[in-house]
């Protein structure tokens, strides 16, 4: 396959390097002399010098014979116009767009453009798993048993804050393995341990049970949809 | 009219200035805030600092309820692209671009854009300048 790649950056030239491993033919587009010159010191005779949103740079690549155009800029306009231009004058049959604000995925899809990659939202989605909403963190998966560890801080306003592990009525299989304090001191618990807000409770549990056991760590109410979060005086 | 026009530079400061003047209502949009000393001290229109390429603040000015969108920041993908988002996600009934490039004007022309290239339209004049009879005697 031919692709011709757009932005000679960290994303284009490691782009070309895969393409160019797999086989692919590639030609790489960048405006800067001296980015060009490293560029071809590492990757060879593969690459143009030139703006790529140039019709004359795009016809001197040999757009019209290439298979796909990927536009990595920085500049989410620049590579909807490389992408545009690649499909209304030399009818490249696959574009595909960085796209750097994630709103423009819409924008980019509506205007014509085949696929848009979006680093933003990528990123953003693995953030959201490694420190989910809820306060509940995974540390450790065993795997077979169902079982995992967990940490959950209990915040303030919890209804099991003040009171002792031993009133709390945690899911079945559940066991506290240790409470971590808001000063960071470890502390092995025992069912007299007084649960305190901003501790992190650091519990093995089962991965069915997660949801239950964040609500009875986190929840104000004194019940949940589980029943009863703590124990009656 | 509601106009918004996007990049407050010589032509931007100086076509805002002129539409105010007769009367319509005008919205002058600049990433940079310094822009907008251009515009004349009774300007009354709006001035907004912001990115035309979000849509965000293009939804936050009222593109939406706009009759004329142009765009003429001193970036021809910057105008292209804005003035397509005023167009097909916001349905403004006339938006016009900028682009100096001439080969991606004819482009975005074909496109369906209303497109204006000063590079072409400077060298026809200038040439019709040059060329023109009769030549002045040297002395």
């Amino acid at each position: 396959m031919y692709v011709v790649i757009v932005g000679g950056g960290k994303v284009g030239y490691h782009l070309a390097k895969a393409l160019l491993e797999d086989g692919h033919e590639v030609l790489l587009i960048e405006r800067d002399r001296a980015r060009c010159e490293r560029l071809e010191a590492e990757l060879g005779d593969i690459v143009l010098r030139g703006d790529g949103c140039e019709v004359s740079v795009l016809a001197a690549a040999g757009l019209n014979r290439a298979d796909m155009v990927v536009a990595v800029t920085g500049d989410d306009e620049d590579n909807l116009v490389v992408c545009q231009v690649a499909k209304a004058r030399f009818q490249v049959p696959r574009t595909v767009a960085r796209i750097n604000n994630p709103k423009n995925d819409e924008v980019f899809h509506r205007l014509g453009i085949d696929h848009t990659v979006n680093a933003t939202d990528a990123i953003l989605a693995h953030i959201e798993q490694e420190v989910p909403v809820h306060a509940l963190i995974h540390l450790l998966s065993m795997r077979g048993g169902g079982l995992e560890m967990v940490e959950v801080r209990v915040p303030a306003h919890a209804a099991v804050v003040g009171k002792r592990l031993k009133e709390i009525l945690l899911p079945q299989q559940s066991i506290v393995a240790l409470i971590i304090e808001e000063d960071g001191t470890p502390k092995p618990p025992d069912p007299e341990t007084v649960i305190h807000a901003d501790d992190k409770v650091v519990v093995v549990t089962r991965r069915e049970n997660e949801e239950a056991l964040r609500d009875i760590l986190t929840s104000p109410a004194r019940y949940g949809p589980y029943g009863p979060l703590v124990a009656p005086r | 009219m509601k106009v918004i026009i996007m990049g407050c530079g010589r032509v931007g400061a100086e076509l805002a200035a002129q539409l105010d003047q007769e009367g319509h209502q005008v919205t002058v949009l600049d990433i940079n805030p310094d822009a907008f000393r251009r515009l004349p001290p009774d300007f009354k229109g709006r001035r907004v600092v912001g990115n035309g390429i979000d849509q965000d603040v293009l939804r936050r000015i009222g593109v939406a309820e706009a009759d004329v969108f142009i765009a003429v920041t001193q970036g021809d993908n910057r105008n292209v692209m804005a003035a397509q988002i005023a167009k097909h996600i916001f349905n403004v009934p006339r938006a016009i671009c900028r682009i100096y490039d001439p080969v991606r004007e004819e482009i975005y022309r074909d496109l369906g854009l209303e497109t204006y290239s000063p590079t072409r339209t400077t060298v026809g004049r200038l040439k019709e300048m040059a060329l023109r009879e009769p030549v002045p005697r040297r002395e």
